[in-house]
């Protein structure tokens, strides 16, 4: 591994903010704060700090609508992220995107997206841009295991292996889509089979180790920017509250989600980093508290910006306007 | 000015802004090794390479989606979709992807995609290769739809839907590929969104787009010899659609007849008949009238074809009892 001692920090500061950022709009969102649908990515931090902390700045990300943990994981800015949900004019998308929408393109964050497997088709197409204009550049994917049974997915896998384009694609298997398991969803128990069925490289990672996230993401980036083409990476995880907010969760026992609980992403990579000798019980407890401060301030900056105005509901329907629309 | 075909003239088109900027790009079913299945692209495989013309699986999807992605990340692709009617198979990725990000995103991304497809029936293709599909994404804000009647605006709008910053879905006819027309030398670019007068007249104005132009030109003919006078305005585009010159038209004749391929329920007609009573409701000295595809999926015998899609006899006959 060659994480230096100021990364591995930075990776655990990262995913107790996520979980405190997630925790905190789940109260705005009972608030009334939040409007529409709120997915939470409480248990599954290990996936998308692992995996983002194995990317260059230059990359590409392309998300599904579960999308807070990547973007907090990318950089963007939590005011920014946070003002978006409570449908502010801050917001990264100035409020006109939601929850599901978050995106910078300025980090290479392309963006959440609210169609399952939709977007797999529109990180494609940016993995194809970067390969026509020569660009030392990967597009990094990432979609949970029920888009796997939508045809986009196989016809951007085909796509991808036919072209060899420079796309890593990173599925997240929770296990359920919405409330549907996996095994009653798809025919395939290893989506990292799927892959295979296109001659794509696939493996297949414990996503609740966010080590094993890194390593297994780098080889693979490496592997699609040495030019070999697409990599297929299934990370093992799962999400602790509902689906979205509201979710009854008949499909799962509570004593299943207790198991789970048990291999919390961020309490097994706070006992790595406390044995490895990296940092001590009360360094672990002030990045705990740094963090909840951070989030208050993030919640009094999104709770405080303004509204958009009324002129942002006519902006941006077309870059070129011409005639009357 | 030289007489060329419309295939040639959007050949043409494509060829030259491939050759003004390099990141225009041609992918699709076809558009390659075959040359194209209405032969547009014949040749340019050997011309630019397979960087830039890319064949494609039939795979709608994904045709679509990498060429918004592809746009997304600074490109220009120009994808074709064979026809309309396989549009559906990508509709999730025109009106809930292409349409919806430079909105969605407030700007950040733009998507400079075009769509090539032929629509329309008359070739015997029966119901699922002949829909005259276009008020379905011209309903839809953020994308742009323009269906062009004449070599000349065919080259002149492909120009300018592949230099605008907005996807846009152009829409060509089969029927008019092998019709010649004037287009100009040199570079030319007809603008998204304005209408144009195709013949002056004083009777009956009548409004139409894509193939329909022709045949109202036609019956623009024999009505002069009727003694009526015909103005025949071409949408060209859809979205955004220019009411100016039709109203205008309209103030003059005070009679409309809206010629259209698609079904006259919810089609474009219905729409353009509504804006001209809201607009010029105090020149109206009858109803609009619509002469539109028959309402039933497209039959295959060549008979009952004909009999689905308006002819030149309705609009003269539309034209003559509104005036009459």
């Amino acid at each position: 591994m060659n994480l230096s001692k100021d990364r591995l920090i930075e990776m655990y500061r990262q995913m107790v903010l996520i979980r405190k950022f997630e925790d905190r709009a789940s109260g705005f969102y009972r608030e009334g704060k939040i409007g529409g649908f709120l997915h939470l990515y409480i248990g599954e931090e290990a996936v998308g700090v692992g995996a983002i902390a194995a990317l260059e700045p230059q990359d590409y990300i392309v998300t599904h609508y579960r999308d807070h943990g990547h973007a907090i994981a990318r950089g963007l800015d939590p005011n920014r992220l946070m003002a978006e949900l409570l449908g502010r004019s801050t917001g990264v998308s100035q409020g006109k995107g939601g929850s599901m929408h978050l995106a910078d393109v300025s980090k290479g964050f392309w963006g959440g997206y609210g169609i399952v497997g939709g977007h797999i088709a529109l990180a494609t197409g940016l993995a194809l841009s970067s390969q026509y204009l020569e660009e030392d550049r990967i597009t990094t994917c990432f979609y949970g295991e029920g888009s796997t049974n939508i045809g986009y997915f196989h016809e951007a896998l085909n796509l991808a292996a036919l072209w060899k384009l420079p796309i890593l694609h990173i599925c997240e298997n929770n296990l359920y889509g919405m409330g549907t398991s996996v095994e009653r969803a798809s025919a395939v128990a290893s989506m990292a089979e799927k892959a295979c069925a296109y001659n794509i490289p696939a493996v297949r990672v414990d996503g609740m180790d966010v080590l094993k996230m890194y390593e297994a993401t780098q080889q693979a980036a490496d592997h699609v920017r040495s030019g070999k083409g697409p990599y297929f990476v299934e990370a093992m995880c799962y999400r602790f509250p509902g689906h979205s907010m509201g979710d009854p969760e008949r499909y799962r026992a509570k004593e299943e989600v207790e198991r789970y609980r048990l291999r919390d992403p961020i309490l097994a990579f706070g006992k790595r980093l406390e044995a490895d000798g990296v940092l001590d019980e009360g360094q672990l407890e002030e990045i705990d508290h740094a963090m909840s401060q951070m989030i208050e301030d993030v919640a009094r900056f999104a709770d405080e910006s303004p509204v958009p105005t009324a002129e942002a509901l006519y902006e941006h329907v077309y870059a070129s306007p011409n005639g009357r629309h | 000015m030289a007489e060329v075909t419309y295939r040639d003239a959007i050949k043409d088109a494509l060829r030259e802004e491939m050759l003004r900027d390099e990141r225009v790009f041609i992918m699709g079913e076809e558009v390659g090794v075959w040359g194209g299945s209405y032969a547009v692209t014949q040749g340019m495989l050997k011309e630019f390479g397979d960087t830039r013309i890319k064949d494609t699986p039939i795979s709608e999807g994904i045709i679509i989606g990498a060429g918004i992605g592809a746009a997304m990340g600074g490109l220009r692709p120009v994808c074709e979709l064979m026809t309309i009617n396989f549009g559906l198979l990508a509709s999730d990725m025109i009106i809930n992807h292409a349409a919806k990000l430079h909105y969605m995103f407030a700007g950040q991304m733009k998507v400079p995609l075009v769509v090539r497809a032929v629509g329309g029936g008359g070739r015997q293709l029966a119901a699922t290769h002949s829909q005259s599909l276009e008020s379905l994404f011209a309903y839809v804000p953020g994308l742009k739809v323009v269906m062009p009647a004449t070599p000349y605006d065919a080259k002149g709008l492909l120009k300018a839907a592949i230099r605008d910053d907005d996807p846009v879905l152009f829409i060509e006819h089969s029927l008019l590929y092998p019709i010649k027309g004037e287009v100009p030398d040199g570079d030319y670019t007809v603008p998204i969104g304005v209408s144009d007068v195709k013949r002056e007249g004083s009777d009956v104005t009548i409004i139409s787009y894509s193939r329909m132009v022709h045949v109202a030109l036609e019956a623009a003919d024999k009505l002069e010899g009727e003694g009526i006078s015909a103005e025949v305005l071409d949408l060209r585009s859809l979205r955004p659609l220019d009411m100016d010159p039709i109203i205008r038209s309209f103030m003059k004749t005070n009679h409309a007849v809206m010629l259209e391929e698609d079904w006259r329920t919810y089609g474009i007609g219905a729409e353009v008949a509504c804006q001209v009573y809201e607009q010029a409701f105090g020149y109206l000295d009858a109803p609009i009238v619509r002469c539109a595809g028959v309402e039933v999926p497209m039959p295959y015998a060549k008979n009952l074809e004909a009999m689905a899609i308006p002819t030149v006899g309705d609009v003269v006959r539309a034209a003559k009892e509104l005036v009459q």
